[in-house]
């Protein structure tokens, strides 16, 4: 056994405060840049109410993340250069036994962050009126005031459209006025889909049976893509369409050029009704 | 080499082999698809035309489709003879004429809105020599629906006390009982575009539209605009 003390070495930085450091002048130079220049860019737009609401909400949820990721990433980053194996020796790393006041922090600060994101998701889903997104046949909240009522109906492998106050006409595309409150109601013939206007920040379930209602104002004239956002047979992928955001004038032209071409079909279509029971299985059965 | 490296060698060997042939029959399989038929020219026309003669059967049969002789299909008219075929090779800024003989009953369309016609020349459809611009819905057996060109179709049933109906296809238009419906539509730019049938005529599918509705080469196809 020797009695010789090993040399010395240079002594070892304030690492915490060093990192600490690094972290803070990262987040802060990161931050603007999320809010202010990378924020507005999101999706989905500013094609509405709704989407213009959802790029806040991705800004914010963005904002409190990054922080986090540049902790990770940071972290990482320094643990390589700093505490990397020297070379040419296997070097036994200290006894690590626990940070209580570390691990509480820890606990602490994210589950701080994950409730105070669940609670201003609560609350932004219903000042937004669900937010774009489908809230059952009666939703908690309703925009006040005068609204249009229009029906979309999925079926495989097609949407189409009603429009209840125009003597319940149905159509091949959508069509909406701007800047009036859209009071839509997404239901299905079959099997379940999601209707999905991107632009418009829709999103909604199209379940057989199901009256699901959401609310929307576009704000813009503009043209907007329409999918199907769940997976419903061999044509989901092409059950793809564009629909318009239009000025009163030109919708009300259109809708009635649409109850002119479909008045022969309209008279043989059900009562508009929220729901519709189609007999499926006259053939199967 | 060990007796133990050689049959792991051929273990390791037999799954690579096993792996491949079970990765090339799914691929073969997903990307099977019928032989397009090719539309025939109409000499004469002003405009550039070609013609599609079609059938639909409620029992294509095991001449067109041996592993499903029982699912209802659409046919083509091609060289003569009728062939299991839907994908279809149309001319791109052409008009397209449509006969379609009607070979099944009726079902119904589970959106009567669909029973409408749009998208052909003139918004109408001949059916047995009638013009008319809808059909009763409750008397749909098929569709020939192209969406995004917005060509909507609906081919009305043969009654059920027709007589000499086609219990197999191909069918004998000849003979047999049927509805003919005859429409144009124009084809627009080059492209790929998906046609369907909406009727939920798969009897004995999940919905009515499992089977035949789901499989292309059925009561699904392809238009393309070349």
């Amino acid at each position: 056994m020797s009695s010789e003390a090993p040399a010395a070495g240079p002594p070892e930085p304030d690492h915490a405060r060093r990192f600490g450091v690094i972290w803070l002048v990262s987040t802060l130079i990161a931050l603007p840049l999320v809010i202010f220049v990378l924020g507005p860019n999101l999706p989905p737009g500013h094609g509405s109410d709704v989407a213009s609401g959802q790029v806040t909400d991705n800004t914010v949820l963005t904002a409190m993340a990054t922080p986090v990721l540049l902790l990770v990433v940071i972290y990482l980053i320094y643990a390589i250069v700093n505490f990397r194996q020297p070379k040419g020796g296997m070097l036994e790393g200290p006894a690590v036994r626990g940070n209580a006041g570390l691990q509480t922090t820890w606990i602490i600060v994210t589950g701080a962050l994950v409730l105070s994101l669940a609670v201003y998701g609560t609350v932004r889903l219903e000042q937004g009126y669900g937010a774009g997104s489908g809230s059952g046949p009666k939703p908690l909240t309703v925009p006040s005031g005068k609204k249009l009522p229009v029906q979309v109906i999925a079926q495989q492998w097609a949407f189409t459209y009603r429009y209840p106050t125009y003597g319940g006409v149905e159509t091949t595309h959508l069509e909406l006025p701007v800047n009036e409150d859209i009071e839509l109601h997404v239901t299905s013939l079959d099997v379940i889909h999601s209707f999905w206007a991107y632009q418009l920040g829709v999103k909604a379930d199209a379940n057989p049976g199901v009256d699901n209602v959401t609310f929307v104002k576009p704000t813009k004239i503009q043209t907007f893509e329409v999918h199907c956002a769940e997976l419903c047979g061999l044509w989901h992928g092409a059950m793809y369409d564009h629909g318009k955001v239009v000025s009163d004038a030109d919708f009300e032209t259109w809708i009635h050029e649409e109850q002119r071409t479909f008045a022969a079909t309209t008279k043989v279509l059900p009562p508009y009704a929220t729901t519709y029971a189609p007999e499926p299985v006259r053939r199967g059965s | 080499m060990s007796t133990t490296a050689r049959k792991l060698a051929g273990v390791i060997g037999a799954v690579i082999v096993l792996g491949v042939l079970i990765g090339l029959y799914i691929s073969s399989w997903a990307v099977s698809a019928p032989n397009p038929v090719t539309a025939t020219p109409v000499a004469g026309a002003t405009v550039p035309t070609t013609s599609l003669t079609l059938q639909t059967d409620a029992a294509v049969g095991p001449q067109e489709s041996p592993n499903h002789p029982d699912w209802v299909s659409y046919l083509v008219k091609t060289g003569g003879r009728w062939v299991r075929s839907t994908i279809f090779t149309v001319p791109a800024n052409s008009l397209v004429h449509v006969t379609v003989y009607q070979f099944d009953g009726d079902s119904g369309l589970r959106n009567p809105f669909l029973s409408a016609v749009q998208g052909t020349v003139g918004g109408t459809e001949m059916v047995d020599g009638k013009a008319v611009n809808h059909i009763n819905p409750e008397e749909a057996s098929h569709t020939f629906v192209v969406p995004q060109l917005g060509v909507f179709a609906p081919l009305p049933g043969v009654p059920e006390e027709a007589k000499n109906q086609c219990e197999v296809g191909p069918c004998d238009p000849a003979t047999m009982a049927h509805r003919t419906i005859e429409f144009t539509f124009r084809t627009g730019k080059k492209g790929r575009y998906r046609w369907q049938c909406f009727v939920p005529c798969a009897a004995g599918t999940y919905f009515n539209f499992g089977g035949p509705m789901q499989t292309l080469g059925y009561m699904d196809g392809f238009i393309d605009v070349v």
